[in-house]
């Protein structure tokens, strides 16, 4: 199938997905974790039955020294109930469930699986800070970047320097986005934080890499997410609601942040958006609701340029306009994002997939993008070495 | 494969401590390359000659990091990031010597090979870092 015979054509469509609680889930192991999210989805989809139906997993992990535990595509199979299906993990940092997705997409298209089940995981609250920053920084460089002490905050405050300095983007118009998505995260029962925060408590909470305070980073969670795939012309078998992927883009860039052309946006996640926008053939300004990766403050700012929500260097008049709060022209992180809502890295891109499934399909409650039709996510690894773009259209 | 001195990132390491920024130029397409490639990503040439490169620049951007991995934690709070040299070739490390208040974009900066503190831990190399020029 040609790319031009796909443009505005659903690729793939969402018949059911899940989500565990996000937060500290103590005494669960990832395996365990994903079974919650796997029977939502299957509960939330009677007419599927997973055991004849599903005909394979991409599950997206990041790391195995959280509990000492790799091969975990089968591992959650098996919990999942689902021994004997083809289960692969995918890894692309925190970019690794939304490269599942992209994965699930390939089976879906290829014509190898009618039915499969995508999505991720991630245990991390019972190692202890200093552990999770070393086990995050093994996504970035080792012989330039980890080698010199550069840690995963320390990549995106080098990024929000530089933006602070070409563009006059202030730590205020960072906070704020930690003020909008902490609003947003109390209207999700299943965010990790349920509080609000106020500017100078972001302000005035400790550093952990300058400009980057406490409150400008995202949450050491556990959790799990999955959603599940199947043909356009198969999805009215399942669900009476599906939603339809119109748009997918996957891009990689350079393993080492100091190799790039700019410090100031992500190539990856623009080479991304421009294949997914193409696919869809849709504009950046027709996108109702969006989960962009916030795993900092700043990292939120930058998507809105790079994915086309404002032009270049203008992110922080965009958060100040609150346009992107909810209410607001482009609601960005309905969920909480993973400044809230919560970071469990292999788990956020299918977790932001269900988001927006719950959006289209008008089941965000309290949270609900009136009307919203068309959605996207966009999930980063590393410090933006992966990048995943996708789209997604209701036609209920 | 058989050249006695490899174009790689463990080599570049091992002229650091004698002293010298040594960057690699591949000698089908031009490309200058730092840290050296075994394998131009350009022309995907595999013969390079040894450039020497100046390690004077200025600071691109930087950040000081307080919340450190437990290799790192008894420099912390440390300064980090990233040069732009001469030549326009570009690389991180740790920036020493300077007070918090003098730190700015644009800041000149040398690379300086005397032992960086290493803290503990990833002793395979020694780390160069940067100093006001």
């Amino acid at each position: 199938m040609g790319k031009e015979t796909l443009k505005g054509k659903p690729l793939v469509s969402i018949i059911s997905a899940g989500l565990s609680k996000f937060g500290k889930n103590e005494g669960l192991y990832a395996r365990e974790l994903f079974s919650y999210a796997a029977k939502e989805a299957f509960d939330r989809c009677p007419s599927l039955s997973p055991k004849q139906d599903i005909k394979a997993m991409f599950i997206g992990h990041m790391g195995e020294a959280y509990e000492h535990q790799g091969h975990t595509g089968s591992a959650v199979a098996d919990w999942s109930g689902l021994v004997g299906i083809p289960a692969t993990r995918t890894e692309a940092a925190c970019a690794s469930s939304g490269a599942a997705l992209r994965s699930g997409i390939y089976a879906v298209l290829s014509g190898l699986a009618d039915v499969v089940i995508v999505g991720g995981v991630e245990k991390m609250t019972h190692r202890s800070t200093a552990e999770v920053t070393e086990y995050l920084a093994m996504a970035s460089d080792y012989p330039f970047e980890q080698f010199h002490g550069i840690t995963f905050p320390g990549l995106f405050a080098l990024m929000a320097t530089a933006h602070m300095n070409a563009f006059g983007t202030t730590q205020e118009q960072m906070a704020k986005v930690a003020v909008k998505n902490h609003h947003h995260a109390c209207l999700n029962p299943k965010a990790h934080l349920q509080k609000e925060v106020t500017l100078e408590t972001v302000l005035a909470s400790k550093v952990v890499a300058w400009p980057l305070k406490m409150y400008d980073c995202s949450l050491i969670t556990d959790g799990a997410s999955c959603i599940i795939l199947t043909k356009p012309e198969l999805a009215n078998k399942y669900t009476d609601q599906p939603i339809h992927i119109i748009g997918s883009g996957q891009a990689s860039d350079t393993i080492g942040l100091y190799e790039r052309e700019s410090l100031t946006s992500l190539r990856s996640s623009k080479l991304a958006a421009k294949a997914a926008y193409e696919m869809a053939a849709i504009n950046p300004s027709d996108i109702q609701v969006a989960e962009v990766h916030d795993c900092f403050t700043y990292a939120e700012l930058m998507s809105y340029e790079d994915l086309g929500f404002c032009s270049v260097g203008k992110s922080g008049q965009l958060i100040d306009s609150g346009e992107t709060n909810l209410g607001g022209r482009l609601p960005v992180n309905t969920s909480g994002g993973l400044k809230a809502k919560g970071h469990p890295v292999g788990a956020t891109g299918t977790a932001q997939a269900y988001e927006i499934y719950l959006q289209l399909t008008g089941q965000a409650d309290k949270r609900q993008v009136k009307d919203a039709k068309l959605g996207l996510t966009h999930n980063v690894g590393g410090s933006g070495a992966t990048a995943t773009v996708h789209i997604y259209r209701s036609d209920n | 494969m058989s050249n006695p001195v490899p174009f790689t990132i463990d080599q570049f390491y091992k002229f650091i401590e004698q002293g010298q920024l040594m960057a690699a130029k591949c000698n089908r397409c031009g490309k200058i390359h730092l840290p050296p490639r075994p394998v131009c990503d350009y022309c995907y040439g595999t013969e390079f000659s040894w450039l020497e490169v100046s390690g004077k620049g200025k600071l691109l951007t930087y950040t000081i990091i307080h919340v450190a991995p437990p290799q790192f934690q008894p420099l912390a709070p440390y300064t980090v990031g990233i040069v732009e040299l001469e030549s326009g070739l570009k690389l991180p490390g740790m920036v020493s010597g300077v007070e918090e208040a003098r730190l700015k974009v644009g800041l000149e900066l040398a690379v300086d090979f005397e032992a960086c503190g290493t803290g503990k831990a990833w002793p395979h190399w020694r780390r160069y870092c940067f100093k006001p020029a």
